[in-house]
């Protein structure tokens, strides 16, 4: 794990870090993210449902258990990407099939074991950072487009293997899920009762709602187990980024001959860093299984694993935040943009004169429904065009327009990776 | 330095938000999914009834998606009594009559499921969750089909699967608050045998190529099984990647393996290139064991079928349900069937209103639409277990395929099966393939613990209303 890592950094001396060492560890501007970050996901059923239940606008709310879990999920996935992508430059383009291992890794303890979710979390964290030792021993001796290529392949081959060859191992194509007679050795089903995640007896699925006004706000405990996974692995992330570690990886993106012309060998370092990542990944797996009790071998494919490495672009490679708001704008877009269908643009625009609402309907169609693909790539290439610091360049530049200058530059100096 | 030092004070106060946010929820264990007090999960409330229509709208089965919601539209629009009512009018059972479900008018919404398990489950979830929809149905591959009709078994809602042809459907995946109207591998096999054997005689031998997943694997076990039975034999299986695109390879070893036929188990774009292969090396001409050298393909689509061209010419396959049959045909040995006032009616509407015939995906998702709103009716209740109990051992005629049986120990349909061969003139991009035989449903049914279908341990559960 990563502890002895992060352990240092409280112990060293003032003098060389003027920077003060306050809240968990944290400097200043490090412990203020984390906690707004902390109050936004706790915060995220009433955020994310801003519109009244019965306004037009309500298919824009993305405050629903499934959305607000995936969220978090490709969160901590994208997190853990960053750590390898951001930190020492090397771009995986496998990293679908750590998700996809942890997740069957878990899917199978639920089976066999216990329906609680925290061994079924974990096991996926160790089988993934397995395969990830593997994967990376063999991938990491060669840098650049070699070792996505590597990677690629590594992937694709998971996916193939899941797909059919190993399935009476992952079920194949129909992927593998709790069936009626599973018995796991420690639960006590009744005959016929289908398992269901749980953590200590809590219900994944329950979920509270208020109703407030018009208002309809959905409290699911799958979600607040998600997000308070997800905060710790960002505290690890910040830790991490913080570290001698973290300073290392920095430098083997920067330069790795003078690093290794100052008689330090990088390998150790993008290792970990890969498995580090790799785990991530697995925890990540884990969790969607957690909350929702299935896996299919789509997962590994390789679509999967270029969807995160466009969260991370699109969020703010190298950046803390950058990686999580990347995630939870392409799941957005997945979820939402992906329903709104012709139908519902004629709602929308009902009140227009008959032509310019066709015209209208028209003009959007490409862009909303099986057009979200379409929307996507446009906001990727405005984004890698115009703020090649993604979405948290364009949060600083908003910052600076209103004048918080001095405070951003500060936390863009502290964010951005040394080059 | 405007920096804030965030020590014991920020501690105590992040931890009191924590841990107000994680003991909210935690005090309301008891609602799960939606509103406890209706007794099921997204009991309708007011005047409309959301359904939910998860289609593949991107992926290789993005046409068959497109087709399968355009049928949907097609049934909400007859639902809310407007159009020309279509199959409701030829429908056996009498109790739709325009005013939506139940009285309630019927609304939709649509995802896309990109066939792919993971966001065909998101989709449906978002479905569930946010839009309240008390039926999913749809989809246009079998690992999305069981991955969509486990979850709706745990949310406590109806899954009407669209199109889906894996035994494990309603086999060994079997669920009960899932139904499946399309037919599948084994009524395919046990439809084909028969015929093949009355065209291409009894002694044969076959060479399988099969797509590497759960559906290769089961049409290859039903077509080997069925084409065995009627005294074939079958010299070689090979698995084919999912991914191929030149099966040149695969297709090379054939003619000097000692096969007279090739049976071609490949969907969509597979069966396409493998087909379109095979034909390139002249398997057609060729001449085995003093034999004219065969191919079949077991099951067939019309987007299949416009794909391969020229190449379907003359190949048997089967099919859930043709356009054709609203037309009548004639068999090859010279019988006349009359046309099918179901389809008839069914391919008017459809053509009124897009303009050109629906497809099998179309029809079977129309057909599975029209059957939850009339079981709902039938059993005065929204509720999951009363619509199952309402669709289990149901038999019902008028629309399209005959008298048809809901089976309620697998929640498959039993009813006859079409065996189709490539049309040699076409006269028209639609009209690509014609009816040869309509196998008869005594003749491909099956027993429920019938090995292939997850023999005697497979088992529905309970219907689960979620709440």
């Amino acid at each position: 794990m990563v502890d002895q890592t992060t352990d240092t950094l409280p112990q060293r001396p003032a003098a060389s870090r003027p920077a003060k060492t306050g809240f968990l560890g944290l400097k200043g501007s490090d412990a203020t993210l984390l906690i707004v970050v902390a109050i936004l996901t706790m915060c995220a059923p009433f955020l994310l449902n801003p519109f009244p239940e019965t306004s037009s606008l309500a298919q824009f709310n993305a405050g629903y258990p499934d959305l607000m879990q995936r969220f978090v999920i490709f969160g901590i996935f994208a997190i853990g990407f960053n750590i390898l992508f951001g930190l020492t430059g090397y771009l995986s383009f496998g990293h679908a099939a750590f998700l996809g291992v942890g997740s069957y890794a878990a899917i199978w303890t639920m089976k066999l074991v216990t329906l609680n979710i925290i061994p079924a979390i974990i096991l996926g964290m160790i089988v993934a950072g397995l395969f990830a030792v593997l994967v990376g021993y063999v991938s990491l001796r060669r840098s650049g487009i070699y070792f996505s290529i590597l990677t690629l392949a590594f992937a694709q081959m998971s996916y193939a293997l899941a797909y059919s060859v190993l399935t009476p191992i992952t079920g194949g194509e129909t992927g593998l899920q709790i069936k009626p007679t599973d018995r796991p050795i420690l639960s006590n089903l009744q005959d016929g009762e289908i398992g269901r995640a749980n953590l200590f007896g809590l219900d994944m699925r329950s979920s509270f709602e208020l109703d407030m006004g018009g208002w309809l706000f959905t409290f699911n405990i799958g979600y607040y187990i998600a997000a308070v996974v997800m905060l710790i692995s960002f505290y690890v992330a910040i830790r991490i980024f913080r570290s001698p570690f973290g300073m290392m990886l920095r430098a083997v993106k920067s330069n790795q001959q003078r690093m290794s012309y100052t008689g330090l060998s990088p390998k150790p370092y993008t290792l970990a860093a890969f498995v580090i990542s790799g785990m991530y990944a697995g925890l990540a797996g884990g969790l969607m299984v957690a909350m929702d009790t299935q896996v299919g071998p789509e997962r590994m494919f390789w679509t999967a694993s270029g969807e995160v490495v466009l969260m991370v672009i699109l969020g703010g490679v190298g950046t803390l935040i950058g990686p999580v708001l990347g995630a939870g704008m392409i799941k957005y877009m997945e979820n939402i943009l992906s329903k709104i269908n012709d139908n519902v643009l004629h709602q929308w625009f009902a009140f227009m004169p008959d032509g310019i609402e066709d015209f209208l309907v028209t003009v959007i169609h490409p862009f909303i429904g099986k057009g979200w693909h379409l929307t996507l790539g446009i906001v990727f290439m405005a984004v890698v065009i115009f703020l090649p610091g993604g979405l948290v360049e364009l949060g600083q530049r908003i910052g600076r327009l209103f004048g918080f200058g001095k405070k951003a530059d500060d936390s863009a100096a502290a964010k951005t990776p040394a080059e | 330095m405007s920096k804030s030092n965030f020590t014991r004070r920020g501690l105590l106060k992040t931890s009191a938000i924590a841990g107000a946010g994680l003991a909210v929820p935690t005090i309301f264990t008891g609602a799960s999914w939606a509103g406890s007090h209706t007794g099921f999960t997204n009991a309708p409330e007011g005047s409309t009834v959301t359904l939910g229509f998860n289609v593949p709208q991107s992926g290789p089965y993005a046409d068959e998606g497109a087709d399968e919601l355009r049928a949907y539209e097609l049934a909400v629009e007859h639902l809310n009594g407007g159009g020309d009512g279509g199959m409701i009018n030829t429908f056996s059972s009498q109790t739709l009559d325009g005013t939506g479900i139940l009285g309630k008018q019927v609304e939709y919404v649509t995802g896309d499921t990109q066939t792919k398990s993971d966001a065909a489950r998101a989709s449906a979830r978002s479905m569930i969750e946010k839009d309240g929809a008390i039926m999913i149905t749809g989809g246009s591959s079998s690992g999305v089909a069981v991955a969509v009709q486990a979850l709706c078994q745990e949310a406590g809602v109806i899954f009407m699967a669209g199109l889906t042809h894996s035994n494990d459907t309603t086999g060994k995946d079997r669920k009960a608050n899932g139904f499946r109207h399309f037919f599948n591998s084994y009524m395919s096999g046990a439809a084909l045998a028969p015929i093949l054997a009355n065209a291409y005689g009894t002694d044969r031998k076959a060479y399988h190529l099969t797509a590497d997943y759960n559906w290769g694997y089961t049409t290859e076990q039903a077509v080997r099984e069925s084409t065995e039975a009627v005294g074939w034999e079958t010299v070689n299986t090979v698995l084919t990647p999912l991914t191929e695109t030149d099966f040149s390879a695969y297709i090379a070893p054939v003619l000097n393996s000692g096969a007279d036929v090739l049976v071609l188990n490949h969907y969509g774009g597979n069966m396409v290139n493998s087909l379109t292969n095979a034909v390139q090396f002249g398997l057609r001409e060729a001449q085995a064991n003093g034999q004219d050298f065969q191919i079949i393909v077991p099951l067939y689509s019309r987007l299949m079928a416009r794909g391969a061209g020229e190449n379907v010419k003359g190949i048997f396959g089967s099919t859930n349900w043709h356009w054709s049959l609203a037309q009548g045909f004639t068999t090859p040995d010279g019988t006349e069937v009359a046309p099918d006032p179901a389809s008839a009616a069914f391919v008017k509407s459809f053509g009124e209103k897009y303009g050109f015939p629906p497809s099998q995906a179309a029809h079977t998702c129309y057909v599975q639409t029209l059957l939850y709103a009339d079981a709902v009716n039938r059993a005065g209740s929204f509720n999951p277990c009363a619509v199952v109990e309402a669709l289990e051992d149901f038999e019902f005629d008028g629309l399209g395929n005959g008298p048809t049986l809901y089976r309620g120990a697998d929640h498959q349909c039993f009813k006859d099966v079409l065996v189709v061969r490539g049309k040699e003139n076409p006269t028209s991009e639609f009209d690509l393939l014609e009816i040869v035989e309509v196998t008869p449903a005594a003749q491909v049914t099956y027993a429920p613990d019938h090995p292939n279908f997850g023999g005697a341990e497979a088992s529905l559960g309970s219907c689960n209303p979620g709440a």
